[in-house]
């Protein structure tokens, strides 16, 4: 139910105003926005009460009295804060995304450039989306085979939801290490955790579509003498895209947090859950900061971008609501 | 031909001659083919059967069968444990180091998870009743929680583990972040669940807030309230175990994973994960039996 609204977000952030016209766009934006201001100001408060204490450390080391304003000033502009400012966060996002070159020259080599964080979202979303296919078109799979066979829907789907109580990301590093024991390296170990996980969103939601039709239309189906496989195409799997779309926006964000925490046991080099290990070894916390930005931004555009193919589909389909 | 395509020997023959086949290609895989192809057999009489016994005995005997076929594949082509365990090997480890998974349990989850969860679903339950009185905050709160809810919160973890400390603090704090935003988002929702003519009624009995509160709204919210708690559990679970792959104490189950698979003890791995497993099925179930006590007059639980 999360997803209604979620859908239900995008629709009032990107296109609802418009239609709606400026007194609508006003009602639904400005108390996001005000929400956003306050976290904002609520995050410089937190930083300045958090670094505080190194600057006067430094300070009183020195030897140096400070003003109250000197004090704030240089709490905002640390190298290395307990909580970085949200300037520098995207001053850091600014810096390593345009200002760096997505591929270098190394040894004659044309590379992917480790300080540039579009080189890292790559190494990351490529897996993410590559798993989210596997995981999205297996789970379908498994889903028709459920609503026809009653022995595996009677066997398969205690299991899956089960399945689903069961923390699935602890076992993340033991896969990855496993299949780089066997010599399976690079983007599949990753992609495979990322299929997993969002292999069961999409079974358990295309279930429910497939299911769907009501007795009415199976019904009429029956009177037109159609076969299982006509009514799997004519009528229970245009029914089920509504659910698949709502299944494919949790699948699509439990890949990407797959990708991410698949990143973590082997201490891969690239990619934005590298970035987060790697910062947090040697407390480069801006770093940490804009790679969860990155991360962040890499999901909503994931998550958008699947809402957008979901009202095109669904307009041409006539299904808009 | 129609009539032997719907003849029921249609099934077995198949069978039969996959399972020769298999033989004849390889005495292990004959024999793992007609083990899973005889436990589907009563798979399928038993669910086609219509007895009542059928919803308890074909789940559990398709687990027992993956169990079964996953022990055979592994004795019979030996493979390495470093790969992969057989299941035996695994119960073994997990009877004999109940001491150290118990520690790790203790710290993890309950340390951990649960002193997390507890607060961070307080937490957003509080301020779920605080939103509740402004529209204005509703309608700015909830598009950004539920953007958030979205987000990959795991990523805090590095962060949270920097402030809190290598202790399960740190770890409940990481719980307490990843639970709130969920949870937020279902109570609110919740709150708008009683219906118009309810309220009215309500309102024509002089009931304050408060009593429409406790007497009508939250009864009506409960059943979203659960659903909140209960896609909670496995993302405390998760917050707990993935916090501990940044630091952690050396005690903890993120903390036994990532240390056992770097010594390819994989037979401790999976007793982890067994543990792990087990404590995300029960809390969820111990959610789902609260809410059915509680919530028994709704339609989903008659």
């Amino acid at each position: 139910m999360t997803d209604m609204s979620r859908t239900g977000v995008m629709r009032a952030g990107l296109g609802g105003g418009l239609t709606r016209g400026m007194a609508g766009t006003v009602h639904h934006v400005m108390p996001i926005l005000a929400v956003l201001g306050v976290i904002v100001a609520l995050w410089y408060a937190a930083s300045v009460g958090m670094n505080r204490a190194w600057t006067l450390d430094q300070a009183e080391r020195a030897g140096e009295e400070l003003s109250a304003g000197e004090v704030i000033a240089d709490a905002m502009n640390q190298e290395r804060p307990v909580l970085p400012t949200p300037h520098q966060v995207f001053a850091e996002l600014w810096e390593t995304t345009a200002g760096e070159p997505v591929m270098r020259e190394r040894r004659g080599e044309l590379r992917g450039n480790p300080r540039s964080l579009f080189f890292h979202a790559y190494q990351t979303l490529a897996p993410t989306l590559l798993g989210f296919l596997f995981g999205t078109t297996l789970g379908i799979l498994l889903a028709i085979g459920i609503v026809h066979n009653r022995a595996m829907d009677m066997s398969v789907m205690p299991w899956a939801i089960a399945s689903q109580t069961i923390p699935i990301l602890a076992i993340a590093p033991m896969v990855i290490v496993v299949l780089n024991s066997i010599g399976i390296e690079g983007l599949l170990p990753k992609s495979l955790i990322s299929a997993y996980l969002s292999f069961f969103p999409v079974v358990v939601g295309m279930v429910k579509g497939l299911r769907s039709p009501g007795a009415m239309d199976m019904d009429l189906l029956k009177t037109y003498s159609a076969g299982t496989l006509a009514t799997l195409l004519k009528l229970r799997l245009p029914a089920s895209v509504p659910y698949l779309f709502t299944s494919l926006k949790v699948a699509i964000a439990a890949a990407l947090v797959g990708a991410i925490v698949a990143e973590l046991p082997t201490g891969a080099r690239f990619g934005l859950g590298a970035r987060l290990l790697t910062g947090s070894y040697y407390g480069q916390t801006i770093q940490i900061w804009s790679a969860l930005f990155m991360a962040a931004i890499c999901a909503a555009a994931l998550v958008a971008l699947i809402g957008l193919a979901e009202r095109v589909t669904l307009k041409r389909m006539g299904l808009a609501r | 031909m129609t009539a032997f395509w719907r003849s029921p020997w249609l099934g077995p023959s198949v069978a039969l001659l996959v399972v020769l086949a298999g033989f004849a290609a390889d005495q292990g895989l004959g024999l793992i083919l007609a083990v899973w192809l005889a436990a589907w057999g009563i798979n399928i009489w038993l669910s086609n059967s219509g007895r009542t016994i059928g919803g308890f005995a074909v789940p559990i005997l398709f687990g027992a069968t993956l169990l079964v076929l996953w022990e055979l594949a592994v004795r019979l082509y030996e493979v390495s444990p470093v790969i992969l365990p057989a299941p035996s090997a695994i119960w073994a480890r997990l009877i004999t180091s109940t001491d150290t998974l118990w520690a790790d349990f203790v710290q993890t989850i309950v340390k951990g998870a649960m002193s997390g969860y507890v607060t961070g679903c307080a937490a957003a339950f509080a301020v779920a009743l605080a939103v509740d009185r402004s529209p204005f905050l509703q309608r700015g709160l909830l598009p950004v929680g539920n953007f958030i809810a979205a987000l990959p919160i795991v990523g805090t973890a590095p962060i949270l583990v920097m402030w809190y400390g290598f202790g399960w603090q740190s770890k409940a704090a990481v719980v307490v972040v990843m639970v709130f935003f969920p949870m937020l988002v279902n109570t609110v929702q919740g709150l708008k669940a009683s219906e118009v003519m309810q309220r009215d009624l309500m309102r024509t009995y002089a009931a304050s807030y408060w009593q429409t509160l406790f007497k009508l709204r939250l009864p009506a919210a409960l059943p979203f309230i659960f659903n909140g708690l209960k896609i909670c559990t496995t993302l405390a679970l998760i917050g707990a175990i993935v916090a501990e792959f940044f630091g952690s104490p050396t005690v903890g189950m993120g903390f036994r994973i990532k240390i056992e698979v770097g010594r390819l003890a994989m037979d401790m791995v999976w007793s982890s994960i067994v543990v792990a497993a087990l404590a995300g099925t029960g809390l969820y179930g111990l959610m789902a039996l609260l809410e059915r006590k509680l919530t028994f007059w709704h339609p989903s639980q008659r």
